[in-house]
């Protein structure tokens, strides 16, 4: 089963990359950026039974090591 | 004092460290390996130095965080024994859940690498007890990842229970500006566990402990421990 997780900065929590990435954006000319904010993306081959097993799998995966609760939040797509 | 020194893959400030802690305490630290299982008998301190663990993936002291002695870091953290983390170990401490916070990409974006002064906010910890309430020292930090964020609630926690070990200041004691390299929230460099038996700092008081490379203002915590 495939499956992808996305990993994103939580509203609030400073994202200095994405600031440098938006101002390079500005500075090329590309109309229209108002923000932008840098995440991370997680493609995932997972051997389970059903989507919930599945799931539950990836959800321990985020909880356990993906993500930094602190200060990301992640979701998952199956 | 018997001190023991983790070793991640990507450490790179463990000889710095062994070399402080026996300049202390007269005894080579026990050098462990970050998939060992077990602390040796009668550590009283743990230390996780600086470096690259991991090569910063997925996030500073991330993977670090999850090995596999690091079970037997936090069962001697919750008996009340003494945990130093710098720089990277800093990170690992706040991603193992030893410490709170996390420690993001610097506000500048830019990798610093020089000397800092500090402000030591207490003296009655084990780590700090050969320094001064409120002495400045000059020490190093040499890192890209040092900006220490918690949500408002955490800091006013960590400001309320008097748990920010040192702060960033100028060669006066002056808070804020130029004074803080990286953007950490209230100018934090350091900070202690709960129960002030954990401590994780970003700069490198471990690479000033002799005259030859210009200041021994780290030598004091060393030497604090060596008498805890």
């Amino acid at each position: 089963m495939k499956a992808r997780i996305i990993v994103t900065l939580k509203s609030g929590v400073l994202d200095p990359q994405g600031k440098a990435i938006e101002h390079a954006l500005a500075a090329l000319g590309v109309p229209g950026v108002a923000s932008l904010r840098q995440g991370k993306v997680f493609d995932v081959e997972i051997a389970a039974a059903d989507k919930d097993s599945a799931r539950a799998s990836l959800t321990s995966a985020c909880e356990k090591l993906l993500a930094n609760t602190v200060i990301e939040n992640y979701a998952i797509e199956l | 004092m018997k001190a023991a020194v983790i070793v991640f893959p990507g450490s790179n400030r463990e000889g710095d460290m062994a070399r402080a802690l026996r300049q202390a305490t007269g005894v080579k630290p026990a050098m462990l390996w970050h998939d060992d299982h077990e602390l040796p008998a009668g550590v009283d301190l743990v230390v996780l130095p600086g470096g690259f663990s991991h090569g910063d993936y997925l996030r500073c002291g991330a993977i670090a965080g999850r090995a596999a002695i690091m079970d037997a870091v936090r069962a001697h953290a919750a008996r009340g024994g003494l945990v130093l983390g710098v720089c990277n170990g800093f990170q690992i401490l706040c991603e193992s859940g030893l410490l709170p916070g996390v420690l993001m990409r610097n506000a500048n974006l830019r990798f610093v690498c020089r000397t800092q002064h500090l402000r030591v906010e207490r003296n009655d910890a084990a780590f700090t007890s050969h320094y001064a309430k409120g002495q400045i020292i000059e020490v190093a930090i040499a890192h890209g990842e040092g900006n220490y964020e918690d949500d408002d609630e955490g800091i006013a926690r960590l400001e309320g229970e008097g748990l920010v070990a040192f702060r960033y200041c100028d060669a006066l004691g002056r808070l804020g500006g130029d004074a803080n390299p990286n953007g950490s929230r209230n100018d934090i460099a350091g900070i202690y566990s709960a129960r002030r038996n954990v401590l994780g700092l970003m700069p490198h008081p471990e690479n000033l402990i002799d005259p030859l490379v210009g200041g021994i203002d780290g030598r004091a915590l060393f030497e604090s421990l060596a008498a805890a």
